[in-house]
């Protein structure tokens, strides 16, 4: 260990002198959360590995164990490999490089800091995606010796979208470029074209090694000619983002209602931005009403009640309000002149976080703030090219790709423009399936479109339909296996359905793709299509007063969940025809799973493209049991209660 | 309103409001949250979030114990001590096979820990049908725990797999699973060791007197200073017991928990002391010197 340098924060004097100083000094300290960008090559890890040896986050068990790693695994010869401090799972050892994002914590006499570290190559835009999303500032590093590369736009492009205000250009291995003030200029020059072309404000540029400590915790004699603020000096200087949210107008997404008795009913949430202080007058928001702030309850250390004069963003708090008003999670307690917008269309940027690409038209749960609706999203308008910023035609979002799209909500939100608020701009995907998070957006405006197509109001409304023929209008949904006898049941459940002197029609898979959707083929994005077009029209007919037979393989529950949200409660009956594969393939009456085991037949459901039962159908048929009349009787009998 | 200067929150301040934000995002929209309780700490800090966020309801999900027999003593004392004082309910598990074949630290060595503790809380977490179980591990006790999500997703047979594991954007946390699957949540992720006791001194949280330093009765043995906290510790030839002054960063199980001599006595000089020191507060714990990934295994496992 004797080669190692000495630790260049010393706060050791005072803690072994006036222990109850040292901590009075850092219980006032502030926090900044930031992101490292770069590549094992130019020195990240050996960056944050300095920044936790230089400020004692390092402790003597960890260096010794950290000296034994550098001497079988670090790339330093006999020298200590700081990489090694900040690569953590093990598989990730092995192989070199870090893939996910990891989080480290050291702190200063003014600051305690959360490093996201995030590996730098474009597969792993997602990582940084993450690591972005919560960082104050972004340390973009780059090797001085090669100047800046396609990464470097990358992380910039990323770090920018993203809404990090405080970008810091690390020129790194200045010790291998002999100090030289004119390759920084040169590179600063460079950067500062490129950031105007993004559109980027202000940016610092510093000069630094990591490896060898110049102009990391302080001014570097190497460098006299550099008069900016050390690394870690301007860390401890900026701006949070948390502070700058205060001048916001109040903003708080209500996460859970207090109501330990009667006589307490409380509104708990994170305010977003902006101040509250009792007295203030409040809007909840989407219903509208008014109340004004009670107070702004807390617990004491002892366990009492006590109450805030005032609370800002970045705080958790509960709220009470004068009057009682209807308020529960998802509502936006705001300002009351200033509450956020409701809309349900929306251009946003989406960055695209799972293996399964994006499905347009397919349903997904967006959850936004304390909000979580259904919303389904647009083929995208374009796709960026995260190295050159091209936009790029797309007729889908694979993992890692970032794209401009139109998305469309079951039910209006409240929201703000990502680039105002992050807190009511930002939001997740959610696969319903899976239950996996599969896109980050960005929201950016409402889409007037919406506004602008007014329904033209007609006098005979779908109740009038509906009365004159003198019965419930339905939309009876078939989903099964191909040869299941969906089509056969359904045919029979007309011909009942018919001489009981109901109106009905039925919609079949083959009358359909020869007509409506016969542009469609069957890769997943078009049976999605395919479904979500029959659902508008299932939904027209049902409006129309009648009792629709929709008699479709539909193998996505995403897409039948879709539909049954298109309509009115109770309307959309799931139907599942339930014929094992092995019975279906037998019968093969149209020959296409013969086809299909030969492989002349591609994304065929159930043998090379996934079908996916009900788990709760409202009714259910077991081919293997009953005939198709019998079955068909079988759900009269459900329908009607017979 | 813009015109006024910001007012500068402490990083404890966000600390505990992040925590606050969390316990209350799984109180929401989870069906049967669970906190997990370990008498130590990082658990005291916890519960003491907890009480907090939900003032003045209790929090809404009871504590669980997950007990293996060998803790301190003075560990169960405060146990029930802290339950009541934040009124809620203290379930204890302690898994029945393990019992009934008499695993101990001193015989058994890892499958101790193995039977009482990664069983045990899969039992315990099945047997109740909780979907939710906070927990109060932090990102900077150990390198494979710095990637670890605030969400943990666990498979329905509680296994930890580091590559699926969700990405965590903004404070929008997924806590959507299939019936069967659950959520380890650890809202304390961004807090440091040192936040964690300046908190307790803040917020003036009780906790367990044997982090402070007293005379206590100790053996050395393979490199770990232990506590003779009962007759159970059978004692090696050649071994007598020895007042010590000593004190312990972290609390587990007794047979497998190293003390430090110490003559810190109160908070303040406990902080002083480990600012100080030069050895991380895991070295204290006999399970993770076995292999450098260790922690990771037992994760994947199911432990924690």
């Amino acid at each position: 260990m004797s080669e190692l340098p000495p630790a260049i924060y010393e706060t050791e004097a005072l803690i072994g002198e006036d222990i109850d100083a040292y901590l009075e000094l850092h219980q006032h300290k502030s926090m900044l959360r930031f992101i490292t960008c770069g590549s094992v090559d130019d020195g990240k890890s050996t960056l944050i590995g300095r920044l936790l040896y230089d400020s004692k986050m390092i402790f003597e068990d960890q260096l010794a164990s950290l000296e034994a790693d550098s001497k079988k695994l670090g790339t330093q010869g006999q020298e200590i490999d700081f990489a090694l401090l900040v690569d953590g799972l093990a598989a990730e050892r092995e192989q070199g490089i870090t893939i996910d994002v990891a989080y480290r914590f050291f702190a200063t006499e003014k600051r305690k800091f959360i490093v996201a570290d995030t590996p730098g190559h474009e597969q792993y835009t997602r990582n940084m995606v993450t690591g972005a999303s919560t960082a104050d500032l972004a340390v973009i590093l780059i090797d001085a010796r090669q100047g800046i590369l396609t990464q470097t736009r990358r992380h910039s492009y990323l770090a920018h979208l993203l809404g990090i205000q405080h970008i810091v250009l690390a020129v790194n291995k200045m010790d291998l470029v002999d100090y030289d003030q004119a390759r920084f200029d040169e590179i600063v020059g460079q950067y500062r074209e490129f950031a105007d072309d993004l559109g980027m404000k202000a940016f610092t540029a510093i000069p630094l090694s990591g490896l060898a400590g110049d102009n990391v915790t302080q001014n570097s004699a190497n460098m006299a000619w550099y008069t900016g603020a050390a690394l870690l000096p301007h860390l401890e200087a900026v701006e949070l983002q948390q502070e700058a949210a205060q001048a916001a107008s109040f903003v708080m997404p209500v996460q859970w209602v207090n109501r330990p008795n009667l006589d307490f009913r409380g509104f708990s949430g994170l305010i977003a931005s902006g101040r509250v202080a009792p007295g203030d007058d409040i809007r909840v928001v989407p219903s509208g009403k008014n109340a004004k702030v009670r107070s702004i309850v807390t617990m004491a250390s002892d366990g009492a009640m006590q109450t805030l004069d005032e609370a800002v963003a970045g705080q958790s708090v509960t709220l009470t309000l004068d009057t009682q008003i209807d308020c529960s999670r998802g509502d936006i307690i705001a300002a009351a002149d200033n509450p956020p917008a409701v809309a349900d269309r929306f251009e946003a940027t989406l960055i695209w976080m799972d293996e399964t690409p994006l499905l347009p038209g397919r349903s997904y749960e967006m959850k936004i703030g304390t909000q979580s609706v259904a919303a389904s999203v647009q083929t995208p308008k374009y796709q960026v090219n995260v190295n050159t910023m091209e936009h790029l035609a797309s007729k889908t979002l694979e993992l890692n790709a970032i794209g401009v799209v139109e998305i469309a909500t079951t039910q209006k939100i409240s929201f703000a423009p990502y680039a105002e608020n992050r807190a009511l701009g930002s939001f997740v995907l959610i696969d319903k399936m899976s239950n996996a998070t599969v896109a980050a957006g960005l929201l950016h405006f409402s889409l007037r479109r919406a506004d602008n197509i007014h329904w033209q109001a007609t006098d005979i409304d779908r109740k009038a339909h509906a009365q004159l023929k003198n019965q419930k209008p339905l939309l009876l949904w078939f989903t099964g296996l191909s040869g299941s006898g969906k089509s056969t049941i359904a045919n029979e459940l007309e011909k009942i359905l018919h001489t009981m002197n109901r109106h009905t029609f039925l919609l079949d898979g083959d009358n359909v793709r020869h007509g409506l959707n016969k542009d469609l083929g069957f890769t997943d994005a078009d049976r999605v299509e395919n479904i979500r077009r029959i659902g508008e029209v299932s939904k027209l007919m049902v409006d129309a007063g009648l009792i629709v037979l929709s008699a479709f393989i539909s193998p996505f529950r995403a897409e039948r969940d879709m539909v049954r949200e298109m309509l009115p409660e109770g309307e959309f009956i799931e139907i599942f025809v339930d014929t094992p594969l092995d019975v279906a393939e037998q019968r093969d009456v149209k020959g296409l799973y013969k086809k299909a085991r030969a492989g002349a037949l591609k994304n065929f459901t159930g043998i090379d493209s996934p079908y996916e039962p009900p788990l709760n159908p409202d009714i259910r048929v077991n081919t293997t049991q009953m005939s198709a009349p019998e079955a068909a009787q079988y759900i009269v009998n459900q329908l009607f209660g017979l | 309103m813009s015109e006024l200067p910001p007012k500068r929150l402490t990083h404890l301040q966000r600390l505990e409001a992040e925590s606050i934000h969390i316990l209350r995002e799984i109180a929401a929209q989870a069906e049967k949250p669970v906190m997990l309780y370990s008498v130590g700490k990082d658990s005291a800090a916890m519960l003491h979030v907890a009480k907090k966020a939900f003032f003045p309801s209790p929090p809404p999900f009871p504590l669980l114990h997950v007990d293996t027999t060998w803790k301190f003593k003075a560990m169960y004392q405060l146990r029930e001590k802290a339950a009541q004082d934040a009124g809620m309910e203290l379930l204890v598990h302690k898994n029945p096979e393990a019992q009934a074949q008499g695993i101990n630290p001193f015989d058994h060595g890892a499958l101790h820990t193995d039977m009482w503790k990664t069983e045990g809380l899969k039992q315990a977490l099945d047997k109740y049908g909780f979907d939710a179980a906070f927990g109060g591990a932090r990102r900077d006790e150990e390198k494979s725990r710095a990637k670890e999500r605030v969400f943990s997703f666990r498979s329905a047979d509680h296994r930890w797999d580091p590559k699926n594991q969700r990405p965590e954007l903004w404070n929008l946390y997924n806590a959507k699973k299939a019936k069967g699957e659950s959520l380890r949540v650890f809202p304390m992720s961004n807090w440091t060791e040192l936040d964690i006791w300046q908190y307790i001194q803040l917020e003036n949280i009780e906790i367990v007197p044997l982090y402070f330093a007293a005379p206590r009765p100790t053996v050395e043995r393979d490199g770990l200073l232990l506590m003779v906290d009962d007759a159970r510790f059978p004692l090696r030839a050649g071994e007598t017991p020895k007042m010590r002054s000593i004190r312990f960063r972290t609390l587990g199980c007794y047979p497998l928990t190293g003390a430090v001599e110490s003559e810190a006595t109160n908070l303040s000089e406990v902080i002083q002391e480990m600012l100080l020191t030069t050895t991380s507060e895991r070295q204290g714990r006999a399970i993770d010197q076995d292999a450098s990934a260790s922690m990771e295994k037992k994760k994947q496992e199911g432990y924690f």
